[in-house]
Order: structure tokens, then sequence, then C-alpha cells
């Protein structure tokens, strides 16, 4: 069994849309890369990689053609829309905010702490 | 790419999904050889790290979001294979649902023409007629012309008024035969208020439309073929209409009618009777357009000020006299909402017991699935997709019924117009149209839903393992449960359309037997019309009324004969006030009688009774004392016990002084064997023909009409009395004839039409309710055969378990039935409400309805309780 994802909901849609958004990509690069930027810390399964995938290709914000790799195989590279490019910004922005909020709360509780 | 692509693309999706796992599994592998690993090694670590590849297919399959139209196609094509391994169960549930879902379908398609659809005139929301309403009459759509003509000349909210009359027929004698036609005056601008054109030619001028106008007429279509051979020169020509000669200048359009069918239109200020200036003579309906921005609320209003202003400028008249605004579609179709609505409901019944019938079909199915489908969740099927597959197999069935349905519809609908009495308001406009398309539609899914959701929701969830290990013939405790609650559901619906059926056909018999007050028997009467030539002078035309009465009496196979202007059970009336002293009350609360013009015979003909005194005779005449008879309602109302006859009463219209009563006269139910009872008018009074005045003459002979009484059956002395009246001129005519025993028959058209319906309703709805009973205890008892068997060797006899198969049965049975009667019993004062003659407090026919029923219903569980008796307990035990 593959261990489940630790990543907090929906966050990996945004990672696959950073990655992504560097350059056409295939599935296998988008894995590698996943793991090697985030280091040990995040554990994505590479099965939860490919329907998130699909689901980001279908709702628009990723497309897909085939080429030819620099080993000679067929992949599918994905490449991100006008779409995604929206939504990458839209979904960092609200990340942001977010981890700031948490930041500063915790913060607080260290300052009350002291 | 689009979802319609996915969903089209689906193996072309599949294979790419393919090549890009295995790309990144070669992928992946070819790095970790790199590595130094072992390839075998390393294939097995990159599979490992990828997953499952079925489940992980499957997931990106349902990120693709076409997953639910494809497991939809799938089930369809289950269902259809399931229906056609058992064709027998398919078609008995297919009939019983096209029936359903036809015969509603038929019904509405009929509200929907005839209700909901707006007029077939432009802007059909701003058309509107205007009603006068009295305090003795009640409520009527007819307006007194000077109440017309004030009211046009002061509504301002009003575009256009336009006015017409019923009376005004008359016999066209050029060109062609001479014969009776129906006329209608109208007001120059009527097609413009319709907003409609003339087909040929012009409507009227305005300056036509006068005292003393150019004298023209349009006419109809149906006319102006026969007449006229629809030859395009026809405007223009002469058309000799109750003597006069008019030119033709329009043709309507084909199919137009204002109220039934009509030949000739003349314009109707050219009217000169008196009745034109008569503010108590309410003859003419109204019609008008709304000026835009105007609303309903807005004219009533100001019909309102207007209505007390004439009530002030003329209290003799306008007193408790106030006017209403309604719209015109409200108006045409006012008589036949109720029977429309109440045979929807009754349809709709049958509809909820062939959905209940189809129900219990397949939940016994599915009950006998119950394994199979525990089967599929142990394999993993989620339970949601259970019940959608259920769903899709009902939804299939009531689709395809819906379909048979809306055949039956089609062709059924035009037969159905047919048979309503009397003719059905727009029934020509009735078809199909997308509405009923949307309407057999939805009723047929909501159908699917309904008998689908009970099985549907029986797929087996929790007590997975429980099911799996218990034998095939066990049966739970909640199917039997909900097999009785649709066995008793159908049995509550058919209680109560037997009963509505009951009550109808109780109400029917009695009517039948009730005594109209005459004797209709070898009684012919037709409307009358002489010649137009003698309608100038008042003592000629009194002369030739007795000419042609003379005449009809000669005639061999008569035996006597009578005219008068009001025919019993023949729509017709004239109310005219009276009192019974000289210091006569308001108009309002006078008392009002229907009466009678007549010559002596009429009660011989009529066979009528004599109560007291003597009916008029010969030497009663103008000059001579005005005399009435009157009946014994009238007497009883004026008089008290006292003995009317001598005495006197005042009849403002009949005489300015007073008249003097010299008989009474049994009572005669003029307005129908039903609707007698609840008439707004039941005093009758009866005048001499030859006391008309001269004034009144030539309106009266508009309304004469001829009774003969025969020897011979009276349909059979029509022509030979056509022929002796023509008299002279030979232009002198008989038209509408037809038996008092049809009239007598005809005044009970609506009470014998949904008699007919709520019979077969009634004989459906029992057929499907033995369907129902039969077919459920056939598989719970099928079900129970084991323990039968077990019951037998156990010592219970045949008769036992006989017993206990119509024990269970008569438990439900009852149980309908006590729910069944007392919504009947609600059901029947819906109807007493609506259809005259039927009474709803009838314990004799509610209960015979019901036991007869029960009867039934307990024949049809005979036959599987006694399949049940007749179980082998050895084969019984050896079966499981």
């Amino acid at each position: 069994m593959v261990p489940k994802s630790d990543l907090p909901q929906g966050t990996l849609d945004l990672l696959i849309l950073k990655i992504v958004a560097l350059g056409p990509v295939h599935g296998y690069a988008i894995a590698l890369r996943l793991q090697r930027v985030s280091g040990d810390v995040v554990q994505v399964p590479q099965g939860s990689l490919y329907p998130a995938l699909h689901r980001l290709e279908n709702r628009g914000l990723l497309a897909a053609e085939w080429k030819a790799t620099e080993t000679g195989r067929e992949a599918k590279f994905y490449r991100l829309t006008e779409k995604g490019r929206g939504e990458l910004e839209a979904e960092t922005a609200s990340w942001k905010r977010l981890t700031d909020a948490i930041t500063l709360i915790l913060r607080l509780a260290e300052g009350e702490a002291a | 790419m689009s979802w319609w692509k996915r969903l089209l693309r689906r193996r072309q999706m599949d294979e790419e999904l393919e090549k890009e796992l295995w790309f990144h599994i070669e992928q992946y592998t070819d790095d970790l050889v790199a590595n130094g690993h072992d390839r075998e090694q390393a294939r097995r670590q990159a599979r490992v790290a990828l997953g499952g590849p079925e489940q992980l297919k499957e997931d990106c399959r349902d990120a693709r979001g076409t997953r639910w139209a494809e497991d939809l196609w799938q089930d369809f094509r289950y269902s259809l294979r399931t229906l056609r391994q058992r064709p027998g169960f398919a078609a008995i549930a297919l009939l019983t649902l096209a029936l359903g879902t036809g015969a509603t379908t038929v019904m509405f398609t009929v509200i929907n023409s005839v209700l909901l659809k707006p007029l077939p005139y432009p802007q059909p929301d701003r058309l509107v007629t205007i009603w006068a309403k009295t305090g003795n009459f009640g409520e009527s759509w007819s307006l007194a012309y000077p109440d017309f003509i004030d009211i046009r000349n002061s509504l301002r909210s009003m575009q256009q008024l336009a006015g017409w009359s019923y009376n005004g027929g008359g016999t066209v004698t050029e060109p062609g035969e001479p014969a009776w036609l129906i006329g209608r005056e109208i007001s120059s601008n009527l097609f413009a208020v319709l907003g409609i054109s003339v087909e040929r030619g012009r409507p009227f001028l305005p300056d036509e439309d006068r005292p003393g106008g150019a004298p023209v007429a349009i006419i109809s279509h149906g006319l102006w073929m026969s007449r006229f051979g629809g030859s395009a020169d026809a405007i223009g020509q002469r058309l000799v209409f109750d003597g006069k000669p008019r030119t033709v200048v329009g043709i309507t359009p084909p199919g137009f009618q204002l109220a039934g069918e009509e030949d000739v239109f003349t314009p109707l200020a050219q009217d000169t009777a008196p009745r034109m200036n008569n503010r108590e003579a309410s003859f003419m309906p109204v019609l008008g357009r709304l000026r835009d921005g105007a609303t309903l609320a807005q004219t009533q209003t100001e019909l309102m000020g207007i209505g007390s202003n004439l009530a002030a400028q003329y209290p003799k008249s306008n007193t408790d006299r106030s006017f209403l605004v309604y719209p015109a579609q409200q108006q045409i179709v006012r008589n036949v909402r109720s029977t429309l609505w109440l045979l929807l409901g009754a349809v709709g019944m049958v509809l909820l017991m062939a959905c209940v019938n189809v129900a219990s079909l397949l939940l016994a199915r599915a009950v006998s699935r119950e394994r199979e489908l525990a089967l599929r969740v142990a394999l993993g099927a989620g339970r949601g997709r259970l019940v959608r597959q259920c769903l899709t197999e009902s939804a299939l069935l009531s689709v395809c019924g819906g379909c048979l349905g809306l055949l039956i519809a089609a062709f059924g609908m035009r037969p159905f117009v047919a048979l309503w009495p009397d003719g059905l308001p727009r029934g020509e406009e009735v078809r199909l149209d997308w509405h009923v398309l949307a309407f057999a539609l939805a009723v047929s899914l909501l159908s699917g839903v309904l008998f689908g959701l009970a099985p549907a929701l029986r797929a087996p969830a929790a007590d997975l393992e429980q099911t799996l290990r218990a034998g095939a013939r066990s049966v739970t405790g909640g199917s039997r449960r909900l097999h009785s609650i649709f066995v008793g559901a159908q049995i509550a619906l058919a209680v109560v359309l037997l009963v509505s059926a009951g009550l109808l056909g109780r109400a029917m018999l009695r009517l039948s037997t009730v005594d109209p007050g005459i004797d209709v028997h070898n009684v012919l009467e037709a409307r009358a019309a002489i010649s137009p030539a003698t309608l100038s002078d008042p003592a000629g035309t009194r002369a030739a009324w007795l000419d042609f009465l003379d005449r009809a009496k000669h005639v061999p196979g008569v035996r006597t004969a009578a005219l008068t202007d009001i025919v019993p059970l023949r729509a017709g009336i004239n109310g005219l006030d009276y009192w019974a002293s000289p210091d006569m009350p308001p108009l309002n609360r006078r008392y009002i009688a229907l009466a009678t013009c007549a010559t002596p015979d009429l009660l011989n003909v009529m066979g009528i009774p004599l109560r007291r005194g003597r009916f008029f005779d010969e030497h009663d005449r103008l000059g001579g004392e005005p005399v009435i008879v009157i009946d014994d309602s009238l007497a009883r109302r004026a008089f008290k016990d006292a003995d009317p006859v001598g005495k006197e009463l005042w009849v403002p219209d009949l005489a300015p002084g007073p008249v003097r009563v010299i008989g009474v006269v049994g009572h005669v139910r003029n307005f129908g064997l039903a609707g007698d009872d609840e008439a707004p008018i039941r005093d009758e009074l009866y005048y001499p023909f030859a006391q008309v005045p001269d004034g009144l003459m030539r309106l009266f002979s508009g309304f004469m009409s001829i009774v003969v009484r025969t020897n011979i059956p009276p349909m059979n002395e029509r022509d030979a009395l056509q022929k002796a009246v023509r008299g002279s001129t030979g232009d002198q005519v008989l038209y509408e004839a037809s038996t008092m025993e049809q009239l007598a028959g005809a005044s009970l058209a609506r009470q014998r039409f949904l008699l007919v319906l709520f019979g077969v309703f009634a004989g459906l709805a029992l057929v499907l309710a033995c369907i129902g009973i039969y077919g459920v205890l056939a598989y719970l008892t099928s079900q129970r055969v084991p323990e039968i068997g077990v019951r037998m060797a156990l010592g219970a006899s045949g008769t036992n378990v006989m017993g206990m198969v119509l024990r269970q049965s008569l438990g439900i049975i009852a149980a309908g039935a006590v729910i069944g009667a007392s919504a009947a019993i609600a059901a029947g004062r819906v109807l007493q409400r609506l259809v005259s003659g039927v009474h709803a407090g009838d314990p004799l026919t509610i209960g015979a309805m019901i036991a007869f029923l029960v009867i039934a219903a307990l024949a049809a569980s005979f036959v599987p309780a006694r399949r049940a008796s007749r179980v082998d307990p050895m084969s019984a035990l050896r079966q499981d």
C-alpha cells in the first residue's frame, strides 16, 4: 500500500500548477520534481498524481500534448493554460494569506506565553 | 477537450492513459537501473510506487467527469436485457403504464387546449367580457343595450367595446331554397376587438352600425360555400334574410364562431326592436379589449362607478345591478372547467393505481433478486450505484409506457372531445403540443420514480451477510409489509373510484325516474318561423301564426298542437317579476317567474296536469281581461294555502294593471330533470298568445316553437309537418326539431357522460386492484411454500392453510377499504357540488360498492390461497 498524502487538502493541485508553470513537463518529471523540491518533508504518492493531473486538464487549467522525450519515448507533456495561470495566481495568493494568518496566530501565542 | 468529446472518445482516452502510465513506469525503471538496480527489481519497485494499476485507472477515469453517463448507458443496456428476459412482465407493466399515462395525457391535452392555452386571437390576455350582476338573477353574461352604450361611452380603460346579440335568426329566401339560418347582430368593431379580419370583403363600417344604416350582411364561411358555392363574386350579392334584402359585404374566416354556429351577421344598431331601448331587457354579451397598460382591477373599479351612477340615474331598472369584468377566456370555458379538473383527478387516480401495480411487480422481482444484489455489494458495488440501476430500469419502463401513452392520447383525444355533451368549447383547438409532450414525459418519469423507488431502496446494505446466508425462499418482513401497503393503497383508490361511479349511477337512476311534470312520449317540438312578409303588421302576424298552427293540426297523425315560446327542458328563459299586491317593492326584491306564452292546447300536448280552475281558451283574447295560469310552485309562494283561482297578480311586463289567475297547473321541470331543483327561477306562469300586445308581436315571432302530440313516432311526423306549414308563400319553416324524449335525455347528458367515464375508470380500477392483489398474494404465498410445507407436515389441513392466506388478504383489503371509504366520502362531496343530482350521503351505494370491491378482491385472492392449500409438504420441504 502506498501511504496517503500528508498534504493539506487541495494543495496538491497548487503544487502541480506551480511546477507545470515552469515549462512543459510530463507526469514522471512532475513526480520527480515534487519529490526533489519538497525533500523529505512532503510525501506525494505517485498514484494520486495522475488523477489530479487529469482533473486539472479537464477543468481546462492544464493542456497536454504528446511529444518525444530526450530518451526517444513518447510522453504526455502538460503546460499551463491562461486559465491555469489565473488559477495559480489566485490559489497562491490565498495560500499566502492563509499561511500569513496562521503564522501570525502562532507568533501571538508565543508572545503571550512569554 | 469538451465533456462530450471525453464521453465519445472513451477508448482513445483509455489508450492514452495506458501509454502515459507505461511511460512513467519505464522512465522510473530506467532511472533506478541507472542508479545500479537490477532491471526486474527496478520495474517491480516502479510499479509498487505507482500503486494498483486498475485502481489508478479508475481514479483517472473518474477525474474525467463522464462517469455517470457511462454508468447510465451500462445500466440502460442491463435493464433492457433483464426486461427482454421476462417479456410477460414487461408487457403487463408497459400496458398498465400506457393506459395510465395515456388516459391522463388525453385529459391534460384537453385541459391544456381548452383551459390553459390563450385564445387564438392577438394579445388574448387583453380580451375581456363584461357581465351584469343583479340581486335576483346572479351573474349573467348579458347586458341591456342602453347600459352597453353608456358603458362604452364612459369606460376609459377599454380600448374598444363590442356587443352582439343572440336573438337574430331568420329565414333566408334568396339565393336558394328557403331555410332558417342562425343570425347574430354584431357591433361594427367586433372583428377589431377580436383582432382578426374577415376572410374576404370588409367588416361593417361604423356608419352602417346605426338605425337606418345601409342594409348589409357578413356571412359565414360555411354559408358562403353552401349558398354561393365559394365564388369570389359573392361579395356585393343580394341575400334576402328575414324578408329584408341585404348586400353581402364580408365573409368570416373558416371556424369563426361567437356561440355555436352562426351563418349571417348584421349590424347591431340597425335593430329597431323595443328591447334596444329597454334597460330591463338584458340580452347582449359584450366583448372588449383593454387599453395598453390598463388592468382588470382598474377596469373593475371604473365599472363599479359606472354601475352606481346608472343605478342612481335609472333606479327603476338599475337598482342593485352592477357590472363585472372577466378575462374572455375564463368566460368561454366557464362551464367545463370543473368537469375537466374532476376527470383529471379521476384519471390521475387510475394512473396512481397503475404505478402501484408496477411497483409491486418490481418489488417482487427486487426481493427475489436480493441475493444477486447482495453479491454485487460484496464485490464492491456502491449502494448508490445499485439504487441508480434499479431506478434506470423503472425509468426505462415508464418512459416506454409514456411513449405508448402518448400514442394512445394522440388517437384518443378526438373521440373523447366528440363524446363531450353539447360540444366542448374550443374543442376544435384540442391538439398535442410541446406542453403535452412535456407533461407526458414528466408524468411518466415521475411515475417511474414513484414505482421504482420502493424496490430500489431495498437494495441491500447493512445486513449483507444475512441476506447472502438466507435461503432463496425467505421473505423478510419488510417486503411483506411494503407489499401489503401497496395492495391496501390500490384498494383504497379503487374504493374512491367505484364509489364515485356508484354515486353517479345512483343519481342517474333516480333522475331518470323523476317526473318531469310533462308526458314526454309522442311529442315533437320544433322552432318555427312564419313568412317574413307577414311580420310588418301585428294583426297579420297573429293571424299568420294561427294559420300556421291550424295547418299543423290538420296533418294526419297529429292529435293536437300548440304554439309556445318556452319548451320545457330546452334551454330558454323569460323571467318576469311579479307580486301578489299592487304595492310592489323595488325590482330586486320582487318574485320572478318563468313566463310561457302559449296557445290553449299546450296542456293537452304536454300532458301537464290541471290542478284547479281552467286553462285559457279561444275566448281569452286581446281586449278582454288579461288572464294567466300559474303552477303550484308559484301558487304556494304567492297565495300560501289560499285558492288562487280568481285572485289577482301584478306582472308589470304583461299588463299595467292586475292580471287574473284563472287556473293552477302542475310544476314542470323546465330546467332539466337534474337542474330544476337548483334553478334560480322555479315559479312558472302561462299567458295566452292571443293576448300578446301588438308592439311585442314581431319580437315574439322570433321565439315561437310548435309542439305537437302525435299518434305515431314523433320524428316520423317531422317531414309531413314541414310540408304542411310551408304556407301559401312557401317560405315558412321548422328547424331544430326534436322529440321531448330526446330533450329529457339531453338534460341528463352531463351526468351520463360523467357516469360513462367514471364507469370506465372504476372498471379499470377494479381490474387493476384485482390484478394487484392476485399478483402480490401469489408472490407472497409462493415465497412461503416451505413454511406452508412445515405447517402441513405438522398437521395443518388444506383448509387451515387456505384460511390463513385468505385472512391475510382480508386484513389488507379491509384496511384499504376503510381508508378508501373516508376518501370516497370526501370525493362524493366534491361530486355533489359539481354535478347536480348527486347526493354524497348515500350509505347504501357506498356500502354496496365497497362490498362489491371486497368480494372481487377476495375472489382474486382465492386462486393463490387454493394453490397454497394444495402444497405437497414433502416436495415443499425438499425444495430448499
